[in-house]
């Protein structure tokens, strides 16, 4: 694995941190699923969208 | 948020040996309870954020209060229970901060703590009845 990859990083945290929160938040293992699943999504996706928006600024 | 279903278990005997269990070995509170499933996923998930955390160049923070937030990057550090103690007597923990993965690796490691103490608390709660 390239640990210097952002998006790689990114990905792997996201992961991380949602199967947590949706071990703790759900008691039923196809709702963690479906909850983690969702949190994943929206981690990534919130992230890759953010940086699209903040990709013209010039820094 | 409430949790999507209502199991709730009796009250524990012991809440806050269950709750320092938690804390000390993660997923040890909800194995103590019978939430293996719970327990078992805590267990491989929040131990194996710490150590690529650590791999990646992470840092373990000093308790140093005069930079508010090294003392409380501290906290949560301690936060991961034994894994921390194991990972200080084996050196690891020093953080190169010229390494690309240095933030990253120190995100993973508090993140692994924060998440730590709040499976504890959720321990606590299933030991006192409440879920």
């Amino acid at each position: 694995m390239d640990t210097t990859s952002h998006l790689g990083l990114l990905v792997l945290f996201s992961a991380f941190v949602s199967i947590a929160f949706a071990v703790l938040m759900r008691d039923d293992v196809k709702e963690q699923v479906t909850f983690g699943a969702k949190l994943f999504g929206t981690f990534v996706g919130s992230a890759v969208l953010l940086g699209w928006l903040l990709y013209p600024l010039p820094l | 948020m409430p949790a999507a279903s209502g199991r709730r278990s009796e009250p524990a005997p012991y809440p806050y040996l269950v709750v320092a269990a938690a804390w000390a070995v993660p997923g040890a509170g909800h194995l103590w309870l019978g939430r293996y499933q719970k327990g078992l996923a805590l267990l491989v998930v929040l131990p194996l954020m710490f150590a690529f955390g650590l791999w990646i160049q992470g840092r373990i923070f000093p308790f140093q209060f005069d930079e508010l937030l090294v003392g409380l990057a501290a906290i949560a550090d301690v936060g991961i229970g034994l894994p921390y103690f194991v990972a200080k007597i084996a050196g690891l923990g020093a953080g190169q901060v010229i390494a690309i993965t240095y933030e990253y690796g120190n995100t993973y490691v508090i993140v692994a703590g924060l998440l730590n103490m709040l499976a504890a608390l959720d321990a606590f709660d299933i030991a006192m009845g409440r879920k």
